[in-house]
């Protein structure tokens, strides 16, 4: 009877669009999470500052939409272009000097992140900004008793257009074997003439475009702020984490996270789902500590 | 052998408790000496501490107290300050951290000697706070709304009360929409208190309650709320979502299909700086409950808007019910010194002085942006007229109801049981008072 009253009733369309919100949930921790999987995966370096990267993306939306008036659909991958930018400065100048040293990454990122937030808040205020986008993004679609809303699909669409040029990426090009050779050993993929520095820097840069294009499509969902970023980076560590570090990895967490979530929310309240959520989390993670699919081969 | 040990042991108890009271003797001594040591002297400035986060999650609303405090310090002291004394503002940054807040709190009362603390955003942050203002005996002005439930002798609190927030928004859109509502708030103690409040309003106004969700503080995803909002189907929704979260709420109800028409949400906090930050089209159509819209029409609070904007405060580019609140305050301190002043000389004046005499204090149309208020003499909350705006397109509001009358606030209208705020602390039924209830 307790446990009766305390689940909501049972309705089939209902319950069916709480397993399409899964998605779409799952796509949104999904792309936060890309870059962090990017930058942890090649380079193992535990990015911190991965939730401001995010929210740099988002600024530079607002920036180049109100200074350069430049439409949003242009304004999502010059996102990507900017925090890349970003990413590759930061590589340059302070994180390649730390790789052999992976807990002093830990805090000089954090270290970032703090900057930029403070930065951010010194250059634009810390009142919230606004990134409009075109009316048919804030709409939504319906058929039968499905309803999804428009940005939603944009997203999910964007993660998986995403996913898919990164696997691309990684298994079909020349770039992509020398990542996965200097993931798998950088000394024997640099005697074979890998120059693994440069692979550092341009993943690194990758991963922190792709957080500037995530942040630049959460401006729309959320709030533009200098903290909106850490609202994202739990959860992007959740499933690079139960992923284990790995592309395959974070998209099946992605998927799995999002949907349990919205099915947990679903037959009880969002705060409880989030609670059954990671006691799974800390349970799987007591018996597979290593993540859903880790690479095979040696690790630094 | 048996007396050594009494003995030994009566010597030790002794040196025991003198050791344990010392300390107490000693404070209380410096207590006496600071006692002697008056709080203001003539000629010299009036200091007060401005405790407001500057930095941090809560920066938002709170760096704007900060903005609109100093602008009617500037004013109180262009017209000639307080008593021939102009204000001097101590202002700290209180970095969203609660620890931080009663830290500063402590640094303000005992290094700084302020005589009153203006500060806090949040419930979390004052009841971080008011244990040291107690202890002290001191006295913090908390300029926006809150739950109540609590009866100090040292705050004075300038904002509505849940029981003025919500007394006319829920008949209102009972009677404007229908009678099933849906609750959704943010995971703390503000919203789960006020929605206590609209219970018994709701109840009052023959109304439904369809379903009551809390999402995480700073949460984004009302994916799932919605989804049940769109199942339970009612005729409005009622929110207590706070901050950044309430912000993807409005954009997330737009962009999941929902009309403003036929569900509009009636808001206890979503006012012309948040509608700014989500984008007019995402605020239009909705409502708000405060006593003060920029939009109000009255010689005063045009004065007020246009003198804000235009000083170098005004940077934000907007005024709203939160800043309005912080600007009483000030005036509410003016009249409450003043009194105190009149009554025992400036060297008399302590913080608790201040808070005795401002019982009853007015603020008149001729000052006040939202109109006449006055503190009740009783528990120091504020009789104040509750408006309820809504959205326009352009992101301003237009005032649809004002409550012809003064509420008064009751700050424990849904805990009858436990008593009745006076101004000597909590009175219980059978007469007994509580001081310092928090």
């Amino acid at each position: 009877m307790a446990i009766g009253s305390f689940f909501t009733s049972f309705e089939w369309s209902a319950f069916i669009n709480a397993l399409i919100l899964g998605i779409s949930i799952a796509s949104i921790w999904l792309i936060a999470a890309l870059g962090l999987t990017i930058i942890y995966g090649a380079a193992g370096v535990i990015n911190m500052a991965h939730g401001e990267f995010i929210m740099l993306g988002a600024y530079s939306s607002y920036m180049l939409q109100n200074f350069l008036e430049l439409p949003f659909v242009l304004c999502v991958p010059a996102s990507f272009l900017i925090v890349a930018a970003v990413g590759l400065v930061l590589e340059r100048g302070l994180i390649r000097y730390l790789y052999k040293r992976p807990l002093d990454t830990l805090l000089a990122t954090f270290g970032v992140s703090l900057v930029l937030m403070q930065g951010v808040r010194l250059i634009f205020g810390s009142d919230p900004k606004y990134i409009a986008v075109p009316p048919i993004f804030s709409s939504n679609i319906q058929f039968a008793f499905v309803n999804i809303s428009v940005f939603r699909l944009v997203v999910l669409l964007v993660t998986m257009a995403i996913v898919a040029a990164l696997w691309a990426l990684f298994y079909r090009t020349r770039f992509g074997v020398q990542v996965r050779a200097v993931m798998q050993d950088k000394e024997m993929a640099a005697s074979f003439g890998v120059n693994a520095d440069r692979i550092y820097m341009l993943t690194f840069a990758l991963g922190a475009g792709l957080a500037g294009l995530a942040g630049s499509l959460f401006g729309v969902l959320n709030i533009v702020l200098p903290t909106m970023g850490t609202a994202y980076v739990v959860q992007a560590f959740l499933v690079v984490v139960v992923g284990g570090g790995t592309l395959a990895g974070s998209v099946a967490a992605g998927g799995a996270t999002g949907e349990l979530q919205s099915i947990f929310a679903y037959f009880t309240n969002d705060t409880f789902a989030r609670f059954v959520l990671f006691v799974l989390i800390v349970v799987f993670l007591r018996i597979r500590p290593q993540g859903l699919f880790t690479p095979a081969a040696k690790r630094r | 052998m048996q007396a050594d040990r009494r003995s030994f042991m009566k010597a030790a108890t002794l040196g025991a408790a003198a050791a344990v009271a010392a300390p107490y003797g000693f404070v209380k001594s410096i207590n006496q000496a600071w006692g002697a040591q008056s709080w203001l002297k003539k000629g010299e400035p009036i200091k007060i501490g401005l405790l407001f986060s500057l930095s941090g999650g809560l920066a938002v609303p709170e760096e704007d107290s900060t903005l609109v405090m100093q602008y009617a310090i500037d004013e109180i002291n262009k017209a000639g300050g307080i008593a021939g004394s102009p204000i001097e503002p101590v202002i700290v940054d209180a970095k969203s951290d609660f620890n931080v807040y009663s830290e500063k709190t402590k640094e303000l009362i005992l290094r700084n000697r302020v005589v009153a603390i203006f500060g806090c955003y949040t419930s979390a942050s004052r009841k971080a706070i008011l244990p040291t203002v107690m202890a002290q005996n001191h006295l913090l002005y908390y300029p926006t709304c809150y739950e109540g439930a609590e009866c100090t002798q040292n705050t004075i609190c300038t904002g509505p009360l849940a029981n003025q927030h919500s007394k006319d928004l829920i008949p209102f859109m009972v009677q404007q929409f229908g009678k099933k509502v849906f609750f959704v708030g943010s995971n703390y103690v503000w919203p789960k208190e006020s929605n206590k409040n609209a219970k018994v309003w709701l109840e009052k106004a023959g109304g439904e309650l369809l379903g009551e969700e809390y999402i995480p503080l700073g949460g984004s995803e009302f994916g799932p709320v919605l989804n049940k909002i769109r199942e339970a189907k009612p005729s409005f929704i009622f929110s207590t979502v706070v901050g950044a979260s309430d912000i993807a709420f409005h954009k997330q109800f737009k962009q999941e299909g929902f009309k403003v028409d036929s569900m509009p949400i009636a808001s206890l906090t979503t006012g012309e700086i948040e509608t700014r930050a989500m984008g007019n089209e995402f605020g239009a159509g909705h409502f708000l409950s405060a006593p003060y819209f920029q939009g109000l029409d009255n010689p005063t609070n045009h004065k007020f808007v246009e003198g804000f904007l235009k000083s170098k405060y005004g940077k934000n580019g907007t005024t709203h019910y939160n800043m309005e609140e912080t600007y009483l305050s000030a005036y509410v301190f003016k009249a409450g010194l003043e009194k105190a002043i009149a009554a025992g000389g400036i060297e008399a004046v302590t913080p608790r002085s201040i808070r005795d005499h401002s019982g009853g204090v007015r603020i008149e149309d001729a000052v006040s942006p939202e109109g006449l208020i006055w503190i009740d003499d009783q528990n120091f909350n504020t009789w104040l007229k509750p408006k309820i705006g809504q959205c326009q397109a352009d992101g301003s509001f237009k005032i649809v109801k004002s409550s012809a009358e003064h509420v008064a606030p009751d700050p424990y209208s849904i805990y009858p049981d436990l008593g009745k705020c006076t101004a000597d602390g909590l009175k219980a039924a059978d007469g007994k008072v509580r001081k310092s209830v928090i």
